[in-house]
């Protein structure tokens, strides 16, 4: 009978030497509700289970205005949409935060868990991506900062080297006349994985847009950053012929497939719904604050 | 969401009132099933115990050329290795276990597959270890040579020419002529009455439409779970969650060529069936391992080899032609539904045959039926089997036709609705019926007239089940003080242990809370017939009804005897038993229970039936649906559920049953289905992508109890388990094309069907 081993470090240096030595025999564990899954179904075959939740880096949650808020890797999701700070500042990460799966499930998953895992519906990661968030990551060769939008490298694929772990995730404060919202598509309205999901983020400036940023989920290998949606709006009017603007950008961005959870067409067509969606959506928190 | 009513919810339109019979009291196994306590097959242990796992196909289809288990017998742990050769027989007699005659080759090779691998998920070899994991390892171990074949999955597909086919010895049955042409085609057959070329000339307008509906499962939350303890003895205990302990004491002796009596089946607590807990899967499997190692040996299945190789309900083509004069009288209609069966011949076709048309008093009407085997698992029962698929299609059909006549989609099945006296397209006469009485309580209720939201459409659909009788057993016994212990055959998948004592309490005129139900095991009552075909609470509540009343003529000559009276001279009335002429002389149930003991011992009464005054369902619904036009996103906004059910016993359960149909129906509806492959594997085994819907996605599902009583049971009962899962598919279909403009004649009517059907 096949065992795995669990190992529970209290330091980062720690965990990187485990991860080292073990190589891909070996993933870091935080909440578990993807990796306890896919063991079981066989996605993984490892000899060994490094459980972050023990290191005090990764279970960081801390705010300020003038050095904006860090997220530990392992953080639940319970304690991002239960902050206040969190909730007032950074609305479109408590938008992805509060979806991802039931109750019980966001009592132990995590964002850091939900952006390595590198699945292409990973809800979290546009809103992240919207709120231009940097993956802190250390390894053997000391730390480095990844920009979220260049973390996923393909269909369960990253930017993390051998022995290298998500310490936490770190967002700037937003800029005044700001707004930013993340919403997604599912046939269903609860227990569901997104057919397509747009996180958005605007900087407004007398009414007009001065920037704004579009990312897709569930339409690419990766979640798919669409630069060149927000940069065609920069300037004009905040208004829902703007948002069309943009959103049309993003339908042709898009590039998914067909599957058992929506075809290429339909997918498409949600990217331009949900993009003129949140963009109007926060537009709108962009005004209140 | 929340509403505020201008109606009464869930009403019970009653027409005659009992003591017991009609009243809501708490159901007696609900403490053990509310507290975790109630213990169902997976909870099952004993000394020794061994844990079994399956090797299973990953192909649809293809030629098993060869099995090597030497690496997994060779396993540390591993205590026994079984494939289809263990079985040591290859009769193909014909046998009949309730769901109708067939192959004995065909039952064994659907527990472990012989010569070929039919679809995915498919058994191949079972392995018993010492835990699990080493199970599930062995399993991992053995080698086999595939001759892999192309698939076939749908019923258009296996009836083309140059289709793969699956046995090369299948000769249609052709309108009851065997006939020598090998193909997937099992039987067609056909029902007719009157000449529709001549209903058609006399019709002002025809619809003429093909519908297809998808595979769908039952999804029951419980996995299929079983546990078989061969003893040296030589006799067989198996523990297992079933909804016939006797019906897998008979499949297991077939299998297994050993007499009933050697076999005694445990029926657990069971955590869903809707009629997909009827086959064996693992049962035998478990028995085979536990023979070979003499240890008691456990199976459960994943939640993805309860979708991929057990029991779905088929998917279906129909074609339906309909036509009517312009004062809405339906002069002719022709149905052809194809269905799958799955690998093996026996689809519901048969009961979709008999259900297609029953709503209507046709004049010329053919239904022809098509049993077409794929590469699925073999289908089982899925509430009144076969029935919505043939709703999905009629209903549909009729509701345009009712839009081309610019009528009332009520109005016109009430003009041609089927009532006493009618005889049905495929052959029997209704006895009395209640659908008049159910379209009249839909028309009249408020739903169907209340205002109606933008992107919002409101359908209407009817089903019928026949429903059944089948053999049932029932034991009570008297206790001192005063309460009656009642032991039955029938497993308990709907509230039946509550309806069938409640119907003995109703005969002694004592509180149900005072029966003390017992499903037992199948050495400790009379042979009871499956849970199915809504025949429980008709049939053996009507074998309660008979042991009690055994029980209280006992009771009255005991009272008799103690009075030193003439029996004829004593009644019981609600409980109270005296004298005719007396006033002096009477007792309640509980003093003259007290006094059995010193006066010639304890009572009790026995009852083995069965019933054929069978009463069919009619069940309706109106739904509101709101289409979110730039997503396709569909929310049941409103829904009222209403049904002819005879007399309900127990109102809440008898709504539980219309609101569980409905929902399972909405799923239907709406996205539930099997998403196969080029390679014809399902891709969407999980719960997660087979997407039931939760109850986030759900409105209150409001329910009309209509009774009409069913004159073949004394307290009027009609089965109701199944007729309320047809009519939500066409009901839906019918409300979109309201809402949307457009029509849907496939399942899943999904977002994505949707939005590409509106075509922008």
């Amino acid at each position: 009978m096949k065992w795995i081993d669990y190992e529970s470090p209290h330091s980062v240096r720690e965990a990187v030497d485990l991860l080292n030595e073990a190589g891909d025999r070996a993933r870091p564990l935080a909440g578990g509700t993807d990796l306890l899954v896919q063991l079981r179904a066989k996605a993984y075959d490892l000899d060994l289970v490094v459980d972050a939740k023990n290191i005090p880096e990764l279970n960081e949650l801390t705010y300020d205005p003038d050095n904006g808020l860090t997220i530990g890797a392992a953080v639940a999701c319970y304690r991002i949409y239960g902050n206040s700070s969190v909730r007032s500042v950074y609305p479109g990460i408590v938008d992805a935060a509060s979806l991802i799966g039931g109750t019980q499930i966001q009592g132990r998953a995590s964002l850091g868990g939900n952006l390595c895992n590198a699945a292409p519906s990973a809800d979290s990661v546009p809103p992240m991506i919207a709120y231009n968030g940097v993956a802190r990551i250390s390894g053997p060769n000391g730390s480095r900062e990844v920009a979220l939008e260049d973390f996923c490298t393909g269909v369960r694929q990253t930017v993390l080297e051998r022995g290298e772990i998500l310490v936490s995730l770190h967002f700037p404060t937003p800029e005044a006349n700001s707004g930013a919202n993340y919403i997604r598509f599912i046939p269903r309205n609860e227990m569901d994985i997104a057919v397509a999901g747009a996180g958005v983020s605007v900087v407004l400036d007398n009414g007009s847009i001065a920037s704004a940023r579009v990312t897709l989920a569930s339409v690419a290998p990766t979640p798919l950053f669409v630069a060149e949606a927000g940069e065609a709006i920069a300037g004009k009017p905040a208004t829902e012929e703007t948002a069309r603007i943009a959103s049309a950008i993003a339908r042709d961005a898009a590039r998914p497939i067909t599957d058992m959870r929506g075809t290429i067409e339909y997918r498409k067509r949600l990217c331009e719904v949900l993009t003129r969606r949140a963009l109007m959506t926060a537009i709108e928190r962009a005004k209140e604050n | 969401m929340t509403q505020t009513l201008d109606y009464e919810p869930n009403m019970v339109l009653a027409t005659k009132t009992y003591d017991v019979v009609g009243t809501r009291p708490v159901r007696h196994d609900g403490a053990d099933k509310v507290t975790g306590r109630a213990l169902y097959g997976a909870d099952f242990a004993t000394a020794g115990l061994l844990h079994g796992s399956i090797l299973r196909s990953p192909h649809a289809h293809a030629r098993i050329k060869s099995i090597d288990t030497s690496a997994a017998k060779a396993l540390p742990g591993v205590a026994a290795v079984v494939t289809s050769a263990d079985f040591g027989s290859d009769s193909d007699a014909v046998v009949d276990l309730g769901e109708g005659a067939t192959s004995l080759k065909w039952l064994r090779d659907n527990v472990l597959a012989s010569d070929k691998a039919l679809y995915r998920g498919h058994a191949i070899a079972g392995v018993a270890a010492s835990n699990p994991h080493t199970a599930e390892e062995a399993v991992g171990l053995i080698e086999v040579e595939y001759e892999v074949l192309p698939p076939v999955v749908t019923v258009e597909d296996a009836m083309a020419d140059g289709a793969p086919i699956l046995h090369d010895d299948l000769k249609t049955e052709e309108l009851g002529e065997q006939t020598d042409t090998v193909s997937n085609v099992a039987q067609h057959f056909q029902h007719k009455k009157g000449d529709v070329s001549k209903g058609f000339a006399k019709a002002d307008v025809i619809v003429e439409r093909e519908y297809r509906a998808k595979t769908v499962h039952q999804g029951y939350i419980e996995p299929h779970n079983a546990t078989a303890l061969w003893n040296n003895d030589g006799r067989l205990h198996v523990w297992c969650s079933t909804q016939g302990a006797f019906t897998v004491r008979d499949a297991m002796a077939q299998l297994l060529d050993m007499p009933v009596s050697k076999i005694r089946v445990t029926p657990m607590e069971i955590g869903g069936g809707f009629g997909g807990k009827i086959p064996v899967y693992l049962e035998p499997v478990a028995a085979l391992l536990s023979r070979k190692t003499g240890s008691a040996v456990k199976m459960v299945m994943s939640r993805a080899d309860v979708f991929e190789a057990s029991g779905p309900t088929c998917g279906s083509w129909s074609r339906v032609k309909i036509g009517g004069t312009s004062d809405g009288t339906i002069t002719a209609c022709e149905v052809e539904l194809a269905c799958e069966a799955g690998a093996y011949p026996g689809s519901p076709v048969g009961a979709g045959a008999m259900c297609a048309l029953a709503a209507y008093d046709i004049e010329n009407g053919t239904v022809d039926g098509y049993d077409v085997v794929v590469n699925k698992p073999k289908t089982a029962a899925y509430r009144a089997p076969g029935a919505p698929n043939a709703a999905f299609a009629v209903e549909q059909a009729v509701d345009e036709l009712a839009q081309k006549l610019d009528m009332d989609p009520i109005e016109l099945r009430l003009k041609n609705a089927a009532k006493e006296g009618t005889r049905r397209v495929d052959g029997p006469t209704f006895n009395r019926v209640g659908l008049v009485e159910t379209l009249e309580a839909m028309r009249d209720h408020p739903h169907y007239s209340a205002p109606i939201g933008e992107n919002q459409g409101r359908g209407v659909a009817v089903g019928f089940w026949f429903n059944i009788g089948f053999d049932s057993s029932v034991n009570l016994a008297v206790n001192a003080d005063g309460t009656v212990i009642l032991t039955e055959g029938s497993t308990d998948i709907g509230g039946t242990r509550a309806s069938i004592a409640m119907q003995a309490a109703e005969v002694l005129g004592i509180p149900a809370e005072d029966v003390h139900p017992s499903v037992v095991d199948t050495d400790s009552i009379g042979f009871t017939a499956v849970t199915g075909g809504s025949r429980t609470t008709f049939a053996t509540g009507w074998a309660a009804y008979e042991a009690a009343q055994s029980v209280k003529k006992q009771m009255i000559e005991r009272a008799a005897a103690i009075w030193d009276v003439d029996a004829d001279a004593v009644d019981m009335n609600r409980g109270v038993i005296s004298s005719k002429s007396d006033p002096e002389l009477s007792m309640t149930f509980k003093e003259l229970a007290a006094q059995l003991g010193s006066s010639g011992g304890g009572i009790s009464g026995t009852a083995s039936v069965s019933p054929t005054g069978v009463g069919g369902s009619f069940a309706g619904n109106i739904v509101d649906v709101e289409v979110d036009p730039e997503t396709g996103k569909t929310d049941v906004v409103r829904f009222t559920a209403f049904q002819d059910v005879g007399k309900a016993i127990h109102p809440s359960y008898v709504e539980g049953q219309m609101q569980g149909g409905s929902v399972q129906g909405i799923g239907w509806a709406l996205n539930e289905e099997y998403y196969m492959n080029e390679a014809g594997g399902m891709d969407n085994s999980t719960l997660l992508d087979y997407r039931m819907p939760t109850s986030l996605d759900l409105p209150m599902i409001d329910t009309v109890i209509v009774e009409v009583a069913n004159p073949g049971h004394p307290f009027g009962v009609r089965g109701v388990g199944e007729a309320n899962i047809i009519p939500p598919t066409p009901a839906i279909a019918n409300a979109l094309q309201r809402a949307t403009g457009t029509r849907l004649f496939e399942t899943p009517m999904n977002p994505v069907a949707i939005t590409a059907a509106n075509g922008d």
